[in-house]
């Protein structure tokens, strides 16, 4: 069973490696090739899963060595897997749905000339996000982190020729590099502290190491998650990225990659519980996200830049329950898992209905679109009703249970955590109420456009609505199925811990607030939406809202300070270097040059002037001579 | 006769055979002038080689006798060239190798 | 007697050199044939010594020792470690790619401007050959003026490389080009011999050392670190500090290290893409080789004291040179900053005197030695077919030629360190070595990373991504030998990030060697230290 461990990255890299260099030859069947390969890897996921059931709770981990990779003195570096309950969750998520998104793919882009090397992409992916779950330690983990923002960005830059697009891509890249090298100092930490950077030695003895070095390691690491998971203040790539393809974003920017932050900070665990001080910092950046993100969320027309918004938000709900401790590790995953099955069902429909708008994203430009689009919009509904937290679906369990946990954290930090989260869960319901009714009710506000084209909206192909409608599946009913005897916590628990909370509410008053807020949010959302016309043309709007448009003048900010900054200190680095360091040389080289340009008018030519000088010379040598002697 | 009156007598030639190669333009003369300074040094050595009464001095003169016939070989051939392509014997005309 | 394996090895490039320079003017394409046939001989002999090398073996292996100037004590000794070993197999692994990625860089050209001088095909070649020839050489040597010899001898051929077979694209016109080449070549000689002259003073003060505590004077490396060994030779430490000056200026020139850099870019700027390829993944490496053979090993208290300069000289490299390749507006010149920023990681390395930062090092000389020559080459191809080295005059090229864009994309990639490629390896090596002795730098020296990346996907998306640019729409892809050039190097680089492990056991030995020498161990982590 083990030998089948490797097979899991081996399988889509393969798939990767054909489609990116079969050439031309490929491109009738490379679709095919590539969906195959992921759900292969799907398949072997599921193998294991079955094999670890068969185990008893602690020993259902598996390992794999493979071999020795950078072996240098004292710093070891294997090539190996580790696959417990937590790796085997994310296995199982991440070949699922990108299974289900490579089906989509097939539909969605049908028409681009490129599908097959976008499939190569999609394999790429898939194969890097599982190294980066099942890898045994940090640095082989480093590898997955980093080919995972690779493939993030090749895909969001798919569509290189549109200049946004590149832009966006590159953005991506380079934000989640500054948290790259988050992740490689803490790796260095590890290193210089426990002498290894594996997970079992250094979870074993992250006790013994002084809480100094632990909370240097955990800020590391968060920073590493702040940037791969759209955590502020890295958060500004991945309204951006949504320049990708639309089963992309749903993929990668939704379902996985975004959520490798909280997969590190849970696999963690054993460091940061060993420094508050860094959990602290976790949740603080979680409780800041989720109102952030859902902020940005309502203020958006753009349909996949609002769902980008909803996305930061929910990471940071899942960023701020592992940052509670064992108390929220569980959950943080139950909530990743949950939104992964909605949040991309949420995302499919988007596509499904940019697909039969003409590629149109602007939400003021829908309206209407229930009718037209009948399984679209039911599949959408669903996962509308469970990230809101309807009662009995998905999202209502999960998230419950983080608002619960943020209470029971205790003290004011508790009251705090608890509140961000409910007021967190009121703007959800307003900005994704927003989203449905302006989308899918209400008049028809297309137009067509300036060639005269206009939309016909019609239903998606079967490949399209298929993997949507299974997404919906598990948006209703994933949340009550892991909620049924605790049995998500009973998988999870020997890996991550658990403690029960003690909340200074109690579970029913918590479901009780969190549905009043979800009320609350959904009639506000009706009432500005729902009950009168939306403008085709959006409003000035509040300074807020102003604001909120323009990601709450992150961008504004970066571009002033680092973008603007950086150009001038460059600019300026390129003239000193060749006026000052470049010029002292030269400097030089005209001084010598200089010198002997007044040395060589003593060359005249004339021969008789040299004889002079010869007679000279022997006159000063023989004078020198004698008064040598003299003396 | 005390041999110094010789040596008297070579100084003087050296410093007109010097003389003349620094003041004299024609190169026959400068030439020349350079050959009564290698005879003047010869007379010198000479007379040393009297004073000191062993063989050495003179031995010295008979080489720079063939160096001087040697050089008036190259010497005259050089200068004659010069004087047919350039139709002047003046050694200032021969700055060509300046830079 | 064994066979000379080591002389072969050296002698054969040389010999390539003057039969390939005795082809007649007319049979141009026999010229280039024997060169590739030459240089790939060469690598054949460099494989068989890499495969004759034992890992964890004496510490000098194949050697040949034979007197040479007896006066002045200059033996004829060649020997290799380890990190010498893998250096000779990159040199001779790269020249027949440099060969045959220049195939037709020196052929005739067509038009009759006076500045466009008649190229002679077989002397380009035959000059690449002699730069391999004595760039082997230094790797070989263990006697230092031998060493000193050919570390100088290379100038002449690499400046006629740089000042006759430039670069013709000048957006100012051909004029300006060939005043810009020669003046490169000029500045690159310059350089390189004011460097190498203050060696020279270094080197006859080491002979003068050397009699005056041995009673005989010598340069030989082996007879030096015995009789150090023994107790023997013990350097003043003002006398010591002062060699160690002169040798460490010369191969910071050369490496280069900040602020000597600037000759790197004009020379790499203004010559083609293979001749800019030899000088910094060949020609520069002799630099930081040099360093970890001759710097720390014959001077080792002084390359202690000179440590936290250097360090710091080197980070600024790493910082600086990454800064002005983001403000480049010239291809090569960008790239050539690169290098400049990844020298720095390499120096930074081998003075943070831990295993880590020396094996990574050493690994980052053959890793970078690759990826530039991928990146570079690639570079060279996409230059040659727009007649243009500037970024602004490209744009949207991977709509037209899509292979040539993505080989661009990988070489960029491993250039930026991308885990599963080599360099990636060597660099994070690099910094956890210096980590776990000067944290503040090896943290300062991270910012480096994220630098890289912007000039990188700058570069990528201005060349490759976008609408296409006029001038670019005809643009043909990758021709057949031009993918031979560049396959087996992407190839290899992913090979080298997978498993690097055959070649950090050649290296390991000998940085442990090295390391003993300057009586170095490395730091122990924190929790077995309290333990």
């Amino acid at each position: 069973m083990e030998n089948l461990i490797g097979l899991l990255v081996a399988v889509p890299l393969l798939g990767a490696a054909i489609l990116l260099t079969g050439g031309r030859r490929l491109d009738r069947i490379g679709h095919w090739l590539g969906t195959i390969l992921a759900a292969v890897s799907f398949g072997i996921g599921a193998v294991l899963f079955f094999d670890m059931l068969g185990k008893s709770g602690e020993d259902r981990a598996m390992y794999s060595h493979l071999f020795s990779w950078v072996p240098v003195g004292g710093f070891q570096a294997d090539i190996g897997f580790q696959l417990d309950q937590l790796s085997m969750t994310f296995v199982l998520l991440i070949s699922g749905v990108g299974t289900l998104i490579h089906i989509y793919s097939i539909g969605y882009m049908e028409h681009d000339e490129r599908r097959r090397r976008f499939f190569g992409y999609l394999n790429l992916f898939v194969a890097a996000m599982l190294l980066l779950v099942i890898a045994d330690n940090y640095f082989l983990l480093y590898v997955g982190w980093e080919g995972v923002g690779l493939a993030s960005y090749l895909l969001i830059g798919f569509w290189q020729n549109k200049p946004s697009a590149a832009t966006a891509a590159k953005k991506a890249f380079l934000v989640n590099r500054v948290g790259d090298v988050g992740l490689s100092i803490a790796i260095m930490l590890m290193f210089t502290t426990f002498g290894t950077f594996s997970f079992q030695p250094v979870l074993a003895h992250a006790g013994d190491a002084s809480e100094g070095k632990l909370t240097a390691i955990g800020l590391m690491l968060l920073l590493a998650a702040c940037g791969k998971s759209a955590q502020v203040p890295l958060q500004s790539w991945l309204g951006d990225a949504m320049e990708g393809p639309t089963p992309v974003s749903a993929l990668i920017h939704a379902a996985t990659m975004v959520t490798a932050g909280v997969y590190l900070i849970t696999r963690s665990g054993a460091i940061f519980n060993g420094a508050p001080d860094a959990q602290v910092a976790v949740v603080t950046v979680g409780a800041v996200t989720l109102l952030f993100g859902a902020i940005v969320g309502c203020a958006k027309d753009d349909i996949k830049k609002a769902l980008a918004g909803s996305t930061m938000s929910q990471i940071g709900y899942m960023i701020m329950a592992a940052g509670l401790g064992p108390i929220g590790y569980v959950f943080a995953i139950m909530h990743l898992v949950t939104h992964g099955f909605f949040k991309a069902g949420l995302f499919l429909g988007a596509g499904s209905v940019m697909h039969g708008m003409n590629d149109e994203v602007d939400m003021r430009k829908y309206g209407g679109l229930r009718t037209y689009m009948p399984v679209t919009f039911i599949t959408f509904g669903l996962g509308y009703l469970a990230i809101i937290g309807f009662p009995g679906l998905s999202g209502f369990f999960s998230k419950d249970k983080i608002i619960e946990a943020a209470f029971a954290k205790g003290g004011t930090e508790g009251w705090i955590l608890g509140g961000a989260a409910l007021l967190g869960a009121a703007i959800t319901a307003f900005y994704m109420t927003r989203v449905m009714l302006m989308t899918f009710f209400g008049e028809k506000r297309w137009e067509a456009d300036a060639e005269g084209h206009e939309p016909h909206p019609h239903e998606s192909p079967k490949s399209m609505t298929i993997p949507m409608i299974v997404l919906a599946f598990g948006s209703v009913f994933a949340g009550g199925l892991f909620s049924l005897n605790s049995s998500f916590l009973k998988w999870l628990e020997p890996v991550t811990g658990h403690e029960e909370g003690h909340s200074p509410l109690s579970a029913t008053t918590v479901t009780a607030g969190t549905m009043v807020v979800l009320v609350i949010g959904v009639a506000l959302a009706w009432l500005m939406y729902g009950r009168r016309a939306v403008p085709a043309v959006a409003p000035r709007g509040s300074l807020l809202t102003r604001a909120a448009r323009r990601d709450l003048l992150q961008d504004d900010f970066n571009h002033v300070v680092l973008v603007r900054g950086g150009e001038h200190l460059t600019r300026s680095l390129v003239y000193l270097d060749h006026s000052l360091v470049d010029g002292a040389v030269n400097g030089t080289a005209a001084g010598v040059g200089g010198l002997s340009g007044r040395m060589r008018k003593l060359q005249n030519g004339y021969v008789r002037s040299y004889a002079v000088s010869m007679l000279g010379g022997t006159a000063v040598l023989i004078a020198a001579t004698l008064l040598m002697r003299a003396v | 006769m005390n041999p110094v009156n010789y040596l008297y007598l070579a100084a003087l030639l050296f410093t007109i055979g010097a003389a003349g190669v620094l003041i004299r333009r024609n190169a026959i003369i400068v030439f020349m002038c350079v050959e009564l300074m290698l005879n003047a040094c010869n007379l010198a050595f000479v007379t040393f080689s009297r004073m000191h009464g062993n063989l050495d001095g003179q031995i010295i003169a008979f080489f720079t006798m063939v160096v001087a016939a040697a050089e008036v070989v190259v010497g005259l051939a050089i200068i004659v060239t010069m004087f047919r392509s350039r139709h002047s014997a003046s050694v200032d005309d021969a700055n060509l190798m300046k830079l | 007697m064994s066979f000379p394996l080591l002389t072969v090895t050296a002698a054969l490039p040389a010999v390539g050199a003057i039969a390939t320079a005795a082809v007649p003017a007319a049979k141009r394409t026999v010229a280039k044939w024997s060169a590739l046939g030459f240089s790939v001989a060469t690598f054949v002999l460099a494989v068989i010594v890499l495969v004759r090398f034992e890992p964890g073996g004496e510490r000098y292996q194949l050697t040949e020792s034979h007197a040479w100037i007896k006066d002045f004590g200059v033996r004829y000794e060649l020997g290799v470690d380890g990190i010498g070993v893998s250096l000779v197999a990159l040199t001779a692994l790269l020249i027949p790619f440099i060969i045959a990625a220049g195939w037709h860089d020196a052929d005739p050209l067509e038009d009759k401007n006076p500045n466009r001088r008649w190229r002679p095909t077989q002397g380009f070649f035959a000059l690449i050959l002699a730069v391999e020839a004595m760039v082997v050489v230094s790797f070989e040597a263990t006697d230092v003026f031998l060493f000193y010899i050919f570390f100088e001898a290379m100038l002449i051929p690499m400046y006629f490389l740089i000042g006759g077979f430039g670069d013709q694209a000048h957006e100012h016109g051909d004029d300006e080009a060939a005043k810009q080449r020669s003046y490169a070549a000029v500045k690159f000689l310059l350089y390189n011999l004011v460097g190498g002259l203050v060696m020279l003073a270094a080197v006859i003060g080491l002979y003068a050392a050397s009699a005056d505590q041995l009673g005989h004077g010598t340069f030989s490396l082996q007879e030096i670190l015995q009789a150090r060994a023994a107790g023997k030779f013990d350097l003043a430490s003002s006398t010591e500090r002062w060699l160690f000056l002169g040798f460490f200026f010369a191969f910071a020139v050369k490496a280069p290290l900040w602020p000597l850099h600037t000759w790197l870019p004009n020379a790499m700027g203004e010559s083609t893409a293979p001749v800019a390829v030899l000088i910094t993944a060949v020609v520069d490496k002799v630099g930081t080789f040099a360093m970890l053979r001759y710097c720390l090993q014959l001077f080792p208290e002084a390359s202690k004291w000179a440590t936290p300069v250097i360090l710091v000289l080197a980070v600024i490299s790493i910082i600086y040179g990454a800064l002005l390749a983001v403000g480049q507006r010239d291809i090569k010149r960008l790239i050539a900053y690169a290098s400049i920023s990844h020298f720095g990681f390499i120096i930074m390395g081998i003075f943070a005197m831990t295993t880590q930062g020396q094996s990574g090092a050493a690994l980052y000389m053959v890793n970078h030695g690759i990826s530039t020559a991928a990146l570079l080459l690639v570079a060279g191809f996409l230059i040659s077919r727009r007649g243009s080295r500037l970024i602004a005059d490209f744009g949207g090229v991977q709509k037209v030629a899509p292979v040539l864009a993505g080989t661009f994309l990988i070489g960029g990639l491993a250039t930026l360190s991308l885990p599963g490629l080599a360099p990636f390896v060597s660099e994070f090596l690099v910094l956890v070595g210096t980590f776990s002795r000067y944290p503040a730098l090896g943290i300062i020296a991270t910012v480096g990373i994220v630098l890289a990346a912007l000039y990188v996907l700058v570069l990528y998306q201005r060349t490759m991504t976008g609408p296409v640019k006029a001038g670019v729409e005809g643009m043909k892809d990758l021709k057949v030998r031009e993918i031979a050039v560049v396959a087996p190097l992407i190839a290899l680089l992913l090979f080298l990030g997978v498993y690097p492990k055959p070649l950090t056991d050649i290296v390991n030995p000998a940085v442990g060697q090295t390391l003993s020498d300057v009586h170095k161990t490395d730091p122990k982590p924190a929790l077995e230290a309290t333990k």
